[in-house]
């Protein structure tokens, strides 16, 4: 599964991509802060994630963003190359890489509108399953519970289903249990929905 | 016990429940006659029975509230809570060890360590006995990478771990608090569901290994192998089934003068703000008790959808009530020689607090003081403090009675264990 020496390469390729993306961010994180923040934002974008799979984190909820580094750091989610880049972490690190993620700037879906037919699906589906419970009205989340609106559609996808399977162990397992119910029908509409917001 | 005649639910008969001391300790009656009706439901969803959803009020003042677990990371031990904290007088409440990231299950070693498991960071820890010059006891992780390694034994030497399907043992503990031991798979015929999967065990007087399995959701017709305490050979043979139509049991121990098991359930959610209760129950005939779920809540209450054609008198009615939503974890009896004598084989119950409610409830210690007829008809305050303006500023889980005569208190929100005394 994992691959040691590829991570390596990435990792260090990371400060010199971050400084690049860096220089383009906007002014809301001070320079040590985007210091910090480089390695995060030269796979994760400034906010918005361009690369598949790997998620966007702007406006992420900072208790959220602590409660998963901490499971990588402790290997309760597996998210190569995230548990090696958390290994080395204190807790205070994790705290302040969870603020700084937070003062990125949110998502926002910038592709053609969702087509009608999948938004009644999906809206039905977010009904039905009481996404806004949790995840707020306009499910950019609160606390420990993350913000999904506008995340990478594939992400969504592989997250609901890694919950449904259990593959993913939620910090706490409100998610593993209501994914119980999902059809792998429902997982595509949903991400493509809230994907698209 | 009031008979309720009708199962049909309203603001009204919400009220005159809470109002007729159902909410043992008295919920705010103030804040549940405010509660306004739910706003009107959008376009009716269909949720099938056995969702986890299922049962749920749509949108208005429902769709606020959420479960919130506690942070992985311990608050430092100059920012607990503890100058909020209250105890009766005569008591003083101190901390007993800081640092322990997401405190739950506790379990004492007769030299006086205490071993504590966690619900989401996956660690064992093991506090110490004696504090160092600094007054502080030191916290070792025995165990980490674990799944919700909740529950937590001592017997004979070794120390029993529940995951969420796993049981584990970890021989000669003390020798081996620097996690080098290998444990021994114990049992594993449990199933994996993550609703209610964390588990609390407890080491009976005949030497036997007590599990729950909860119900896999918050109101389902439960599968044969759910809803249920479990009582196990130590090695893991000749399982059998003691107690059915349990929820989920968090806690529990044996009344040390008829040797019976007493144990707390959490009551169904979504249901209404003010009932069920949960429940402080008493296993008199192992193996024949059924004590209600998803059929019948609080011994009174049969429930909306699932109580149809049946009658609470057909189920094991509770010996207590502990509020609704308060989630009420760990219990013990009293069986120390320090706190005054009106304590003595009282129960001391966790109350974790509430999340289905919009005036939080619970986030305390209580005391129960079962009569002559081996009911509790109240419970009263111990240890408050935890709630402060509708939020938590810790919440317990267990309590324990430790060598000296002394109660500890875990609290996972903080990841810290408190220590009650009484004249000292």
């Amino acid at each position: 599964m994992r691959n040691k020496s590829r991570i390596r390469i990435v990792w260090g390729l990371a400060p010199a991509l971050g400084a690049l993306l860096a220089g383009a961010a906007l002014a809301a994180p001070d320079a040590a802060m985007q210091e910090r923040l480089a390695p995060c934002t030269a796979c994760h974008g400034d906010g918005t994630s361009q690369t598949e799979g790997v998620p966007s984190l702007g406006g992420q909820q900072a208790d959220y963003v602590v409660t998963q580094l901490f499971q990588f750091r402790e290997k309760q989610r597996t998210a190569p190359p995230m548990n090696d880049v958390a290994a080395g972490f204190s807790d205070d690190d994790l705290r302040v890489y969870a603020d700084a993620v937070a003062t990125l700037p949110a998502p926002a879906w910038s592709g053609p509108a969702a087509d009608p037919a999948l938004v009644a699906r999906a809206q039905a589906l977010v009904a039905k399953h009481q996404c806004n419970s949790c995840h707020g009205a306009d499910l950019t989340g609160r606390d420990a519970i993350p913000r999904i609106r506008a995340q990478r559609e594939e992400y969504l996808a592989q997250a609901l289903a890694a919950y449904k399977s259990n593959a993913r162990p939620g910090y706490d397992p409100a998610m593993n249990e209501v994914a119980q119910d999902l059809s792998d029908a429902d997982i595509k509409d949903l991400a493509a929905y809230v994907s698209r917001l | 016990m009031t008979p309720i005649s009708k199962p049909i639910l309203t603001r009204g008969l919400a009220a005159a429940l809470a109002c007729l001391g159902f909410g043992t300790v008295a919920p705010d009656a103030v804040h549940a006659q405010e509660t306004p009706a739910s706003a009107a439901p959008p376009a009716s969803v269909q949720i099938d029975r056995g969702s986890a959803l299922y049962g749920r009020p749509e949108g208005g003042n429902a769709a606020k509230l959420a479960p919130v677990a506690g942070p992985p990371l311990a608050t430092a031990a100059a920012k607990l809570p503890l100058d909020k904290l209250k105890v009766p007088d005569g008591f003083k409440v101190e901390v007993y060890a800081s640092g322990l990231a997401n405190a739950r299950s506790m379990t004492q070693a007769p030299d006086g360590t205490l071993f504590v498991g966690t619900r989401t960071v996956g660690k064992v820890y093991a506090v110490l006995p004696q504090a160092g010059p600094d007054g502080k006891r030191e916290v070792k992780t025995i165990a980490s990478g674990l799944h919700r390694p909740n529950g937590v034994a001592f017997h004979d030497g070794a120390l029993y771990v529940a995951e969420l399907s796993k049981i584990w043992r970890y021989d000669d503990i003390a020798k081996h608090l620097d996690g080098s031991e290998k444990p021994s798979l114990v049992y594993d015929d449990l199933p994996k569901d993550e609703a209610h999967g964390w588990k609390f065990i407890a080491i009976g007087p005949d030497n036997k290994l007590y599990v729950p399995v909860g119900s896999p959701g918050n109101i389902l017709l439960p599968p044969d192998t759910h809803a249920q305490i479990r009582r196990i050979d130590l090695d893991g043979k000749n399982a059998e089934v003691i107690a059915r139509g349990v929820r989920n049991t968090v806690g529990f121990d044996w009344n040390p003068k008829t040797k019976q098991l007493w144990f707390t359930d959490n009551g169904r959610d979504w249901v209404s703000e003010d009932i069920p209760n949960d429940e402080l129950n008493v296993l008199t005939d192992p193996g024949k008790q059924h004590f209600g779920y998803p059929f019948c809540h609080q011994g009174t209450f049969t429930d909306p959808e699932y109580g149809w054609g049946h009658s609470c008198a057909e189920f094991t009615a509770p010996a207590g009530l502990l509020g609704p939503h308060t989630a009420s974890l760990g219990m013990r009896f009293y069986t120390g020689a320090q706190f005054p004598d009106s304590y003595k084989d009282a129960v001391f119950i966790a109350r974790h607090g509430s999340w289905n409610r919009t005036a939080k409830l619970g986030g305390d210690v209580v005391v129960a003081r079962p009569g002559p007829d081996g009911k509790v008809a109240a419970v009263e305050p111990f240890l408050t403090g935890f709630l402060q303006d509708n939020k938590y500023a810790g919440r317990p889980v267990d309590v324990m009675v430790a060598k000296d005569g002394s109660l500890l208190v875990s609290d996972d929100y903080n990841g810290a264990i408190y220590r009650v005394s009484y004249g000292q």
